[in-house]
């Protein structure tokens, strides 16, 4: 055996603490030790290249690198003496930076520590083996979980690509949230104008296929080979029979609250949620039925020229091969009823931005009209409130939601295009405009369109006199104010869906306190998560605008075309692997996986003559991080690059 | 039911009327109110701007008289006393280091053990309005009231836990049973003025002004509050609120207990109407004519 090892300057990082000289000189007398050097930046090309050079020259076969964390060169290194001829899993690093010189004053110690650090990884080196990469097939498909502008942008992505992309959308429609916009900010383009170009070309895909009404129950396996299970809900109207005609929910009796026109407006009990909706095929809700709830009724089957409707329809379980899964499961908005001070929810004239949308929508609930819900006359002094549930650790969520600045500047807007002499009342605590033209849009809405921005918080509103009165500070004037207004808007905030962790559970994916899925890296890998081959985007992630969405929509479905152009999944070879001599099958292991990458299997116990239970392990699925080797009793289950046997080496060269 | 019984400083002196209505009802519910012998103020609200310690130490005092009595529950009818008690019971059961100097300072050991309830949430919650119901013998019908909680029953929420803080109800639920109708009104927890009585009279002027027109405005002939400042601030300064804003307000201010009183066939001058400012007795006629 023959150990190189080089110690890293790293400018002055590492050498203003640690002695690096002392350290490289001290190791070198170390038995199986053949080579020994320090230099200024390991990492450069000059750096490696002095590795590569001197496992040539000095017939190296393994390499000890003290510098940083790996989790910044590792890759560096591991590329490095795998040029030069050196299995990659031969090469150790020796953290003397974050681990010693970074977090140490007194060189003396710092460097006995730095001394100790290296012994040890060269004391694990002298015990590494080498491993090899695995490969494993890749399903070429891609699921997409949602069908709103996110999904739907992933979608086309990989379509483009000519890969098969399955979305499973919860609705009887792909859409999303943006269907219920009416403008979007800050160019004031419809939003159904922009969304249905995008909807039709992804329904019309040939490598596109929509499960709408449905939902993910069951996911298995891992990447490249995700085994999905999912529900059709019963819609009881057959899509390859009805041609969208709409003979049957304009003879449908029963009127019930729209949930798309957020109860402001009425739909039937066979709907097709709005006119673009895409399939063009209605559902029947079971709830108000009167045919389930009473045996009642029958008339869309009566009426139907096309024998579309089935009431004797039942849920489908489906279950799918995919090799990556791009989560797109959008927001829900935050019930503000929680606020007393803003009359829990009960004032009719209270209204959300939601709402304010879908009446503003001139296809909505009121024809485009911005009325007062309570006695539908036209509303003139609207007060709109930012910041509802967003910013506030007391009733709500902690975080900024990030659109509301801007969705209430933009409501503001179009309340006096519609109603020439309203006034707009904005209560704010800051302006967010951080996007392309955003703060051109809000400052054009103070000065063209006459709002009043108030920096302040409303206390109460109250109703008075078919007003509602509403109280509240102007802390630049440092007085009261109290207005007396038609209607209120609050500008809601974008939490999680209500099913967002039972989701996360479902797919292995960690999620944080507000139930926004966790992204891999914050700032480096946002639409990544730490489980290989799900990806995420849009506001399932965290609240986010229309560009932001279809942005982080395309880099998810880079991430996923990534695995679908390779023949095969390169896998890393730091796996725990199983002795079934040594195994008792106690599964302690199988309990103890948070990836649950450990199975049960049967072997032949040839001396006992009968069959035995022993854990197995999932190499595709695991990520090395070793619970079970610590759990296990028997030693009998072991990390690959970690073994038992390397760990014990480390610490008797203490 | 049996309570050691805080009236409390204002009880005994300008809110006599609340504390005459409280015993009567009390009385005729069977509800056993014991008051606490050789009992000391509270503190209110000038003890805890002067001295923290002191507004603590003070209803710990209280507190313990009460446990000297053998009893664990204390009845109290004054939101203040009922503030002060509970906030000082808050400290002494969560907060090691006032519960040492608190002792120290009075020389004996407690832990927040003596629970602290308002007349109104033992009438409400502990006897029931069920039971209530049964009881009452004139159903007040034909009278329009404001219930008026101000700002000590409800908040803070954590200390008090009596109440919705925004839209409290336990008195409009009791005047319904008696046959009074509440009516809707948004000032029910609105600023009085409060102790600025003395000190800044106009500020109790304004604030209680508002009250009174906005219980106007929503059709109330009275307003009925639990509690001895609510009402002086209401009835009090009535006149002076009318000749400054140049309104002609005659809107009585009742206790509860009054009310409840009457409903449960008590004689009207056992209830310490006389001590009004505002005089009662026409409203209290008509309504008692209906029958």
């Amino acid at each position: 055996m023959r150990i190189g090892v080089f110690v890293c300057h790293c400018g002055t990082n590492i050498s203003a603490t640690v002695d690096v000289e002392k350290v490289a000189q001290k190791i070198s007398r170390l038995p199986k030790v053949k080579f020994s050097a320090t230099y200024k930046y390991m990492c450069s090309d000059p750096g490696q290249n002095l590795v590569r050079e001197s496992i040539k020259e000095h017939k190296l076969d393994r390499i000890v690198i003290a510098s940083c964390s790996p989790r910044l060169h590792e890759k560096t290194f591991k590329k490095c003496v795998e040029d030069a001829g050196i299995n990659p899993y031969l090469v150790e690093m020796a953290n003397i930076r974050e681990h010693c010189s970074w977090v140490h004053k007194d060189m003396e110690e710092a460097t006995q520590k730095a001394i100790e650090i290296t012994r040890l990884a060269v004391a694990k080196v002298s015990r590494d083996r080498p491993l090899e990469k695995t490969y494993m097939p890749i399903e070429k498909k891609v699921l997409v979980i949602g069908g709103g502008i996110s999904g739907i942008q992933s979608a086309i992505d990989i379509t483009f690509a000519r890969y098969p992309v399955t979305i499973i959308e919860k609705e009887p429609t792909i859409g999303g949230r943006m269907a219920l916009f009416d403008k979007t900010f800050p160019t004031l383009d419809c939003a159904a104008c922009i969304l249905t170009p995008k909807m039709v070309t992804v329904s019309q895909n040939e490598y596109t296929t929509i499960h709408t009404y449905s939902e993910v129950e069951e996911v298995n396996g891992h990447v490249g080979n995700f085994r999905v299970k999912f529900r059709k809900k019963a819609r009881f109207v057959d899509l390859r029979k009805c041609t969208g005609c709409g003979a049957c929910w304009n003879k449908c009796p029963v009127k019930v609250d729209s949930e798309f026109d957020l109860g402001l407006g009425k739909r039937k009990a066979i709907y097709v949620p709005f006119p673009q909706a895409i399939p063009n095929v209605p559902v029947i809700d079971r709830q108000n039925c009167l045919w389930f709830t009473s045996k009642k009724c029958g008339l869309c089957k009566k009426i139907c020229a096309f024998g579309a409707i089935d009431y004797d329809m039942s849920d489908e379980i489906i279950e799918e091969k995919f090799g990556a899964i791009i989560v797109a499961t959008g927001f829900n908005q935050f019930d503000h009823s929680v606020y007393g001070e803003y009359g829990y929810g009960r004032f009719k004239d209270v209204i959300t931005g939601l709402h304010f949308e879908r009446m503003a929508n001139s296809s909505g609930p009121t024809a485009g009209k911005i009325v007062r819900p309570s006695d539908g006359k036209e509303a003139h002094d609207v007060v709109f409130i930012q910041c509802v549930g967003s910013r506030d650790e007391q009733k709500g969520v902690p975080y900024c939601s990030r659109l509301c600045c801007m969705y209430t500047a933009k409501h503001a807007l179009l309340l006096k295009e519609h109603n020439k002499d309203s006034q707009a009342y904005i209560f704010y605590i800051d302006i967010r405009a951080a996007g392309k033209n955003y703060e051109e849009f809000v400052k054009k809405v103070q000065t063209d369109y006459g709002a009043v921005y108030l920096r302040g918080r409303v206390s109460r509103i109250f109703q008075k006199g078919g007003k509602l009165i509403v109280r509240g500070a102007d802390t630049l004037s440092g007085g009261q104010v109290e207005i007396k207004a038609d209607l209120v808007v609050l500008a809601t905030g974008l939490i999680a869906q209500a099913d967002a962790a039972k989701l996360a559970q479902m797919l292995h994916i960690p999620y944080d306190q507000n139930n926004l899925f966790t992204e891999a890296h914050p700032k480096l890998a946002p639409v990544e998560t730490i489980t290989s081959g799900i990806f995420l985007t849009g506001a399932c992630q965290s609240p986010k605008d229309i560009p932001d969405t279809v942005a982080t929509a395309s880099a998810a479905s880079v991430k996923a075309l990534g695995l679908m152009v390779q023949d095969k999944l390169e896998r890393e070879p730091i796996v725990a692997k199983v002795n079934p001599d040594a195994c008792s099958g106690c599964r302690s292991c199988i309990q103890a996986c948070p990836f649950s990458a450990i199975e049960e299997d049967e072997i032949e116990d040839s001396r006992l003559k009968r069959k035995r239970a022993v854990a197995k392990v999932l190499e595709g699925v695991c990520t090395g991080c070793g619970n079970c080797t610590a759990v296990c009793r028997m030693s009998a289950i072991d990390l690959e690059g970690f073994t038992n046997r390397q760990i014990m080496e480390e610490i008797e060269a203490l | 039911m049996k309570y050691a019984y805080y009236p409390g400083c204002s009880l005994h002196s300008t809110a006599r009327e609340y504390d005459l209505s409280t015993r009567a009802v009390a009385d005729a519910l069977g509800i056993e109110l014991l008051e606490i012998p050789d009992w000391i103020c509270c503190g209110a609200t000038p003890a805890h701007i002067t001295m923290h310690l002191l507004s603590i130490a003070l209803p710990v005092k209280n507190l313990l008289k009460a446990k000297a009595m053998d009893s664990y529950e204390v009845a109290t009818c004054c939101a203040a006393c009922f503030s002060r008690l509970k906030i000082a019971n808050e400290f002494m059961e969560h907060d090691l280091e006032h519960r040492n100097k608190v002792n120290k300072i009075v020389g004996q050991e407690y832990q927040g053990e003596v629970k602290v309830r308002h007349f109104l949430d033992i009438i409400v919650n502990e006897f029931g309005l069920k039971n209530i119901e049964q009881r009452v013998v004139d159903k007040l019908s034909g009278l329009k009231v404001a219930c008026y909680y101000g700002c000590l029953l409800t908040r803070p929420p954590e200390i008090t836990q009596l109440d919705d803080l925004e839209e409290p109800h336990l008195m409009d639920d009791l005047m319904k049973i008696i046959g009074v109708e509440p009516v809707s009104w948004p000032y029910k927890t609105e600023c009085c003025g409060a102790s600025f009585s003395l000190t800044r009279t106009d500020i109790v002027l304004k604030l209680s002004g508002d009250i009174l027109q906005m219980a106007y405005d929503e059709g109330a002939q009275a307003i009925v509050v639990a509690c001895p400042l609510c009402q002086s601030n209401l009835d009090l300064r009535q006149a002076a609120i009318n000749k400054k804003y140049k309104k002609d307000f005659q809107i009585p201010i009742f206790y509860f207990t009054q009310l409840l009183g009457l409903s449960l066939g008590i004689e009207a001058k056992k209830l310490g109407f006389n001590k009004h400012i505002i005089n009662p007795a026409e409203l209290l006629d008509t309504i008692t004519k209906k029958r």
